[in-house]
């Protein structure tokens, strides 16, 4: 398959050169995974993405010689346990730009850490007559932990719109920010548009008026670098699996100052100082927050998908990622009956498109039996699904160990599928 | 095209998925129910009118979905129009193992036309979308107004 490399020779092509495909989908061993005869295309990492051997290698080497459990025990396991434990945090921090460890809270993914805040706020902060605002291109995470703490408590949610082209209205964002407004909860990335929304703006109007922010980074926290200090949002959630680390780890930022003032979301081990039947102390930050035995060898792992990803350099793969992007918004947009959903201006690593006259589904199964995996169906978003008047997408996402011929593939099977239904 | 992509995509599964037949509300049924497949947001509203001796005497509905689960829901309302309840229920139960790979299509059997979606068996994924409208019209049948197929 031809890679077309004679394109004008912009910043982004050039700095993607500096990724050396090869080597890096050696790393990925799946990615040799042969589907009906054809080799994987795997274009679904919005979903998931891939883990490198760094990675796996990590996490057996915890199982296999480092296991025991952290900050229960005095014995020389437990201790190194610990030791490579608070070690992820730390490199969490710094990955992030969060000043203090601290304030990195381990979760067991972003819904987890979104449902942390939500029922913190339903518990402490949230009235009847108040409202929590989110907006239109909200994941499921972020619509319905609010939804249930609103119901809870009597608060309303607010929902900011959006555009045809998929971006956020600032203006009508800022005219739903009101003095009842607790929360702002907003996406830095859409999943099912791949729109980059302005969010540090977002967080300076928002707090012009004293209302925190919650960033749903999930999706940005892959394919970009993230500054939770230059942000100044109140908290900043993601997922482990979406960055080639582990399931069953995400992380929870959060301001100290906030971290402070919010109740405990679970109770148990872990998370107290002193407990007596009368009443419990609770630990201090971030343990406070996180009850029970941890996923430790997970967040280890994830610390290792950290330092994967500092050795290619954010840059580098955000360059990458977007030469991927608009080759294929190029390819597909060129074909006759193909409609791409999602055209803002700032876009991270996602097309989402439907084909006329065939249901995404469909498309789904044509480029599957040529080894082609991309997500089909309402993305979690069935909102944005609804704005658009389309039952679900075809959707195509791209990480760091995509090639611009398996964007050629994908092409082809769309064609294919075309032939098929005509 | 290869040939299992053929077996599935057979030119009257292309026809009903184009035209489909019966694709209309029933203003007054005696029964309906509204069927999902979370999965992938299907979602179809089946509709059925009984006469007094209990015979199928108008089948329809409306919705979204694949072409799999528009032309299943399609040759549903065409496969069940005049049978009685019982016989309708005997040709889900064939149906859903023909699709499960577990009914010979060529043995006997009730399906007649049905049997296009044997090819169905080659993809387990699909498998809801095929039988979406068949679960639905068993909800229908069975005084259940939403049927779910996680
Ligand atoms: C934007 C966004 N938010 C939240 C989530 C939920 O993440 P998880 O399922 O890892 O908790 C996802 C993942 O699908 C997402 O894309």
């Amino acid at each position: 398959m031809a890679t077309v490399s004679n394109q004008v020779d912009t910043a982004a092509t050039t700095a993607a050169t500096k990724i050396d495909s090869e080597r890096i989908r050696a790393d990925f061993p799946v990615l040799e995974t042969v589907v009906n005869g054809n080799r994987l295309v795997y274009l679904d990492s919005a979903a998931t993405s891939h883990k490198p051997m760094a990675v796996v290698d990590r996490l057996a080497r915890f199982m296999s010689h480092e296991n025991a459990t952290v900050r229960r025990g005095v014995h020389y396991l437990s201790e190194r346990a610990t030791f490579a434990h608070d070690q992820a945090r730390s490199k969490v921090a710094a990955f992030i730009g969060a000043g203090d460890p601290r304030q990195v809270i381990f979760t067991r993914g972003t819904t987890d850490s979104i449902n942390l805040v939500a029922a913190g706020f339903e518990r402490s902060i949230l009235k009847p007559g108040d409202e929590v605002l989110i907006t239109h291109m909200e994941h499921h995470a972020n619509i319905v932990p609010w939804q249930m703490a609103c119901e809870r408590s009597g608060a309303k949610l607010v929902v900011a719109p959006i555009t045809e082209a998929g971006e956020l209205d600032l203006e009508a964002l800022e005219a739903e920010m009101s003095e009842r407004t607790r929360i702002v909860a907003v996406t830095h990335v859409s999943n099912a548009l791949g729109t980059i929304n302005p969010v540090k703006a977002i967080i300076e109007m928002a707090h012009a008026r004293g209302i925190p922010v919650l960033v749903d980074g999930a999706q940005a926290v892959p394919h970009m670098k993230v500054d939770v200090g230059d942000l100044g949002c109140d908290f900043y959630a993601f997922s482990g699996h979406k960055m080639l680390g582990p399931t069953g780890i995400g992380v929870l930022f959060g301001t100290t100052e906030w971290l402070e003032r919010l109740p405990p979301y679970q109770g148990g081990g872990d998370m107290i100082l002193s407990v007596t039947f009368e009443k419990t102390v609770y630990n201090v930050i971030p343990h406070k927050f996180e009850a029970g035995t941890p996923a430790i060898a997970e967040a280890i792992g994830l610390g290792a998908a950290i330092d994967y990803m500092n050795a290619i350099g954010l840059d580098a793969i955000s360059a990458h990622e977007h030469d991927l992007l608009e080759y294929a918004t190029a390819q597909l947009g060129a074909i006759e009956g193909v409609r791409l959903i999602g055209t803002a201006r700032e876009k991270a690593a996602v097309v989402s498109f439907t084909v006329e006259g065939i249901h995404p589904h469909d498309i789904g199964t044509i480029l599957d039996q040529d080894g082609i995996a991309i997500r089909v169906g309402h993305h979690c978003a069935q909102p944005v699904m609804q704005f658009y008047g389309v039952p679900a997408t075809a959707r195509a996402s791209f990480a760091v160990y995509n090639t611009r011929a398996e964007v050629d593939a994908l092409v082809t099977g769309v064609q294919k599928c075309i032939e098929v239904f005509r | 095209m290869n040939s299992t992509l053929n077996e599935l995509y057979q030119e009257v599964i292309l026809d009903h998925n184009r035209k489909p037949r019966n694709f209309r509300e029933i203003a007054e049924p005696t029964a309906s129910s509204e069927g999902f497949n979370p999965l992938c947001g299907d979602q179809l509203h089946l509709y059925v009118k009984m006469n007094d001796i209990g015979i199928i005497e108008d089948v329809s509905f409306v919705g979204s979905g694949c072409a799999i689960s528009k032309a299943s829901a399609s040759m549903l309302t065409t496969a069940v129009k005049g049978k009685t309840v019982a016989e309708a229920r005997l040709m889900f139960d064939e149906f859903h193992r023909l699709v499960m790979g577990e009914l010979n299509p060529d043995g006997e059997n009730h399906l007649g036309r049905l049997k296009v979606f044997a090819g169905v068996s080659e993809f387990p994924a699909r498998v809801k979308c095929a039988s979406l409208a068949w679960h639905t019209l068993s909800g229908a049948l069975d005084g259940v107004d939403r049927v779910s197929t996680e």
